[in-house]
């Protein structure tokens, strides 16, 4: 069992826990701007049925969200879910959703009155004020909790263990139960990176959008 | 005939009435200008004409069109509404420029989205957004704002925003110009260049209702001058008899407050 081979192994794990972040992110970026209208529409039952939802998923841990979403099809509808990744990543998206749409309706409420009502006034309609004038605006005012968001979901993609996603920890796992403990405390640097490459890139975006005030 | 008649305009905010029976006329080319106190109606006023706030009762006609009657079952579709809108401009208090567009796309910005409408849009594009460019520089440079087409908002001067928003508003081509208080956000020394722009507004007689505590310009640039307090209007007249000769005892310890 050489280095090279172990440092193989743990990045074929950690290509999973990539590839499940990224579809996260692919699904729950839009999914959340929906959550937010819901949460923000001025229909009362659709309003707090979205607020109900988002309560119940943010209330209760991913983990047992990635064992409902995997086990209860087969249980409930004798469908048994046949891909562990899909699994999880329908758990991370609707979980990731959750947050994103609170993040969003934040920068959406932190807009000032002012820049909806100059869009009025200059003939904009609703939707065009929405995407030409505020939309910007939040991008900008989201960047640092988003990077929050971003991080945090690299790290929880380990979670995907417990349904037996052979992420980055259960590849490192296996070396443990032949004996070799230091493969776990190494996927630590494998993290470290992943994260420093998404903070220099937050780092990037935030100075992107640094043009305007 | 009058350009903009408001009659007998209610509004009330839950329980507090706020315009309890406004009526006025305004001709064509015609300057207006709004005094009050603080709390007299006479924002809430200019946010009902502008669109901003629905009132409870009466009508306002602008241009021929009936924006608002409370007395008509009649609702207007989108496509009026959008009509009514684009009749009258206003320019806050507080600017409201959009911070992530430079001083050209904040004027270009209502334009462009407006030609989507035209039927030979998608003919010529380029031709009809060359146009709109070119028309948006040029009063970009009666501003003196010529060297600024490419500077954010927050590159400017509180008085060079101000000024991008009155062109962002003039370039819609509206049938009447409402100003909330213009200068109000402004350092003294910045106001001048303010209103320097709306005098000259004036001059080429753009209909306008200025609501406004410069009390020296709204005498020297408008026609009449209503003055409001507790929601109704207490007195209304030519600019000069109105602060020369004032006939309430509300409007005389109004002037006298502010210095006059």
């Amino acid at each position: 069992m050489t280095f090279q081979q172990i440092t193989l192994d743990l990045l074929e794990g950690l290509g999973q826990n990539l590839q499940l972040f990224l579809l996260t992110l692919v699904f729950a970026l839009p999914l959340g701007l929906i959550i937010t209208f819901g949460s923000m529409s001025k229909f009362a039952p659709l309003k707090y049925l979205t607020k109900t939802f988002v309560w119940i998923i943010r209330g209760s841990p991913l983990m047992l969200q990635l064992f409902v979403v995997f086990y209860v099809p087969g249980l409930v509808f004798g469908i048994p879910m046949k891909s562990r990744m899909l699994a999880a990543t329908i758990a991370f998206v609707i979980n990731y959703a959750c947050y994103f749409s609170e993040i969003y309706r934040g920068g959406i409420e932190s807009i000032p009155n002012g820049q909806y009502e100059a869009g009025q006034v200059l003939g904009l309609t609703k939707t065009q004020t929405f995407f030409r004038v505020v939309l910007m605006q939040v991008v900008k005012r989201i960047i640092a909790p988003m990077g929050n968001e971003f991080l945090t979901l690299v790290k929880d993609t380990s979670l995907a263990r417990v349904i037996a996603v052979s992420e980055i920890i259960m590849a490192a796992e296996r070396f443990t139960a032949r004996g070799l403990i230091w493969p776990l405390f190494y996927t630590a640097v494998y993290f470290l990176a992943f994260c420093g490459i998404l903070t220099l890139l937050f780092g990037w975006i935030e100075k992107k959008f640094s043009y305007y005030r | 005939m009058a350009i903009l008649e408001v009659k007998n305009l209610h509004k009330n905010f839950g329980k507090t009435q706020v315009l309890k029976g406004i009526d006025f006329e305004l001709e064509k080319g015609q300057v207006m200008s709004i005094i009050g106190s603080s709390g007299s109606g006479k924002t809430t006023l200019l946010r009902c004409v502008a669109q901003l706030e629905t009132a409870d009762s009466g009508s306002i006609k602008v241009d021929g069109s009936t924006i608002f009657d409370s007395n008509s079952s009649q609702k207007l579709t989108a496509d009026e509404k959008m009509k009514n809108q684009l009749k009258t401009g206003l320019v806050f208090q507080s600017f409201n420029l959009f911070p992530q567009y430079n001083v050209l796309e904040n004027v270009t910005l209502a334009m462009k989205l407006q030609a989507k409408r035209r039927a030979d849009y998608k003919e010529n594009k380029k031709e009809i957004l060359a146009e709109i460019d070119l028309k948006a520089k040029a009063l970009i440079a009666k501003m003196g704002l010529s060297d600024k087409l490419g500077n954010y908002p927050c590159e400017l001067s509180g008085g060079q925003q101000q000024r991008v928003s009155i062109v962002r508003a003039m370039a819609l081509e509206p049938s009447i110009l409402f100003f909330d208080e213009p200068t109000s956000a402004l350092d003294p020394e910045l106001t001048g260049e303010v209103l320097k722009v709306i005098r000259e507004l004036a001059e080429e007689n753009m209909t306008m209702v200025i609501v406004t505590h410069e009390m020296d310009f709204a005498r020297e640039v408008s026609d009449n001058i209503i003055f409001m307090d507790n929601g109704v209007i207490a007195e209304s007249g030519s600019a000069d008899d109105l602060i020369n000769n004032p006939q309430t005892d509300r409007l005389k310890a109004f002037l006298s407050k502010i210095g006059k």
